[in-house]
């Protein structure tokens, strides 16, 4: 056995259903994709008579062109590059990012992002508690903890990637902040495709999903955005600072709300086991599957479930490659 | 004691070139970056690398240039006697030399400011484990998704009864013949580890490294054909 192993007890008929739904996916995706996966060291086919541009994971070795990773070639014009597929986050300025805070240093947070260095959250790339704009002082500074403490987790987006590599990160939307009431779950960041929404809140759970774009996916009770602008200050004031200041009384969540929480952080799971690609399409697809089969949210761990989604996802990528 | 007979036949019932029986596997651990798992005959090796991440002490900072930091550990249970201690002299060699046959291996320059761990740990030890550390560092080097200059295998040979012997096992190491074990890198043809113990002279010394090489190319083949397989699948199952 070579490929990647499901740490997972199949009996025998599992076995044969798991394989030959793999058999399946494996006929089904692109015959283009499968051609193009190279190995470090492996020569990627290029015209030399045509101008090419060298990118990531390639290296030109006595005029031929090699790769310097394991992925798939990828070719945008005149850009030549390997995708890697197990390798780290890769940042792109403006990526939404969810990370958890391990350091609250000298006006900044440093959040662990799955990347090759930490990103640096500085205090100025945060929105105040009050809601006011003005210059950060040292009492701010001072106060740091009253708005991020270490594993907290947050919710921001690229800013910018600095010389040495290094992500700056800011926070200035009332949409990104301190998450709470949830998981948080790492899947590989090779496994979330970029798109316009990564925020998606499901009705009809209460549930709100947030898919970083680092890998790390965040599963909360839902939290209704306010906008404070829209604030006035005056009687309003009293309530910003009693809801940021950490003595509130947590309100209760509701065990639907929990048990939702936990069947789609299970999804997930089950998702990121088998390497499918994570969206909110699979995922409610795969919780309404765990649903309508009666599957009990600690059994979805299990290797029938497993079985079950990867038979699914068989279904349903040659349901789409009909259309 | 006659170590391989005059039908030309080894203790285990190889011939002089043949190597054990080879076995890898790739993204064992799951909790690390890449993993690998790899078996020359009945010594058997894991390999984990967590990396590149955000270096844990800057002081080792090297500028502009990823940290490389290799730990070899044996099992207690991996040989007969339980000896092993965590940091006796061999593994401490054997992690330095290790690590600097990864690093002449890893494109360093191009993730600045971060750290990759490789953590190696013997589970069986029957002679050649330095080689099949290598090799299973590669395995789990490429997992990673690291940028690599070329993938480092390694094989070891001895001279013994008067032949050149390919991959010895543990009896036929401990004979008290000349042990050599060869660090190649195939595509660039370049040669990053070469030690030996005991003495030989030069043109017997160049049989064995010639066969020692031999053995590393059989053993780049499998590598990649493990690699190959592991990048299809995950893409295949990924493709959407």
């Amino acid at each position: 056995m070579m490929m990647r192993k499901i740490q997972l007890p199949f009996t025998q008929t599992q076995k044969v259903r798991y394989e030959r739904a793999i058999e399946r996916l494996q006929s089904l995706s692109s015959t283009v994709n499968s051609d193009a996966s190279v190995i470090v060291t492996d020569t990627i086919p290029v015209n030399h008579e045509d101008a090419f541009l060298k990118g990531h994971g390639t290296s030109e070795v006595d005029g031929e062109l090699l790769a310097t990773v394991c992925g798939v070639v990828e070719r945008v014009d005149k850009l030549v590059y390997v995708r890697t597929l197990r390798a780290r986050y890769k940042p792109e300025v403006g990526d939404i990012v969810v990370g958890r805070v391990i350091e609250v240093a000298q006006k900044r947070w440093r959040v662990e992002l799955n990347f090759t260095q930490d990103g640096v959250l500085m205090l100025s790339s945060m929105n105040m508690p009050d809601g006011s704009q003005r210059r950060r002082t040292s009492v701010d500074e001072l106060n740091m903890r009253n708005i991020f403490v270490e594993h907290d987790v947050v919710c921001a987006e690229v800013r910018s990637i600095q010389h040495d590599g290094s992500l700056q990160l800011h926070a200035r939307s009332q949409k990104y902040g301190k998450l709470e009431k949830g998981q948080l779950l790492k899947v590989d960041p090779y496994l979330v495709k970029r798109s316009k929404h990564h925020f998606h809140y499901i009705e009809s759970l209460g549930i709100d999903l947030i898919i970083g774009c680092n890998g790390f996916i965040w599963v909360g009770e839902h939290v209704e955005v306010r906008d404070p602008v829209m604030m006035i200050d005056g009687q309003k004031d009293d309530e910003m600072i009693s809801s940021s200041s950490s003595t509130k009384e947590q309100s209760h969540t509701p065990l639907e709300t929990r048990q939702n929480i936990c069947r789609i952080g299970n999804a997930i799971r089950v998702l990121s086991n088998l390497g499918f690609t994570v969206t909110v399409q699979v995922i409610t697809e795969t919780v309404n599957l765990s649903n309508s089969k009666n599957v009990d949210i600690h059994e979805m761990l299990c290797s029938e479930f497993h079985v079950l989604v990867a038979e699914n996802e068989a279904e349903r990528r040659r349901e789409k490659r009909k259309k | 004691m006659e170590y391989i007979n005059p039908e030309g036949l080894r203790l285990d019932g190889r011939r002089f070139n043949e190597m054990r029986q080879i076995l890898a596997e790739v993204g064992v651990v799951s909790k690390a970056d890449g993993s690998a798992v790899f078996e020359m005959g009945n010594t058997k090796v894991i390999a984990a690398v967590y990396g590149p991440r955000e270096i844990q002490n800057k002081s080792q900072q090297k500028n502009g240039h990823a940290l490389v930091l290799c730990e070899y550990s044996m099992a207690h249970f991996s040989t007969g006697d339980r000896r092993r201690q965590k940091n006796d002299r061999r593994s401490t060699e054997l992690s330095l030399v290790i690590r600097q046959t990864m690093e002449a291996c890893i494109l360093t320059e191009l993730l600045p400011h971060s750290q990759i761990d490789i953590f190696l740990q013997v589970l069986q030890a029957d002679g050649g484990t330095r080689s099949a550390c290598i090799n299973a560092a590669t395995l789990a080097l490429a997992d990673a998704g690291i940028p690599l200059r070329d993938l480092a295998v390694s094989c070891s040979a001895g001279y013994l009864n008067s032949t050149p012997l390919l991959d010895l096992n543990y009896v036929e190491d401990s004979a008290g013949g000349a042990d050599v074990t060869v660090g190649i890198l195939p595509k660039l043809d370049k040669v990053t580890l070469l030690q030996m113990d005991a003495k030989l002279p030069m043109e017997t010394f160049e049989t064995v490294f010639a066969l020692a090489s031999e053995g590393c190319k059989a053993i780049a083949e499998r590598v990649r054909e493990v690699l190959q397989e592991n990048t299809k699948q995950l893409e295949y199952r990924r493709a959407a």
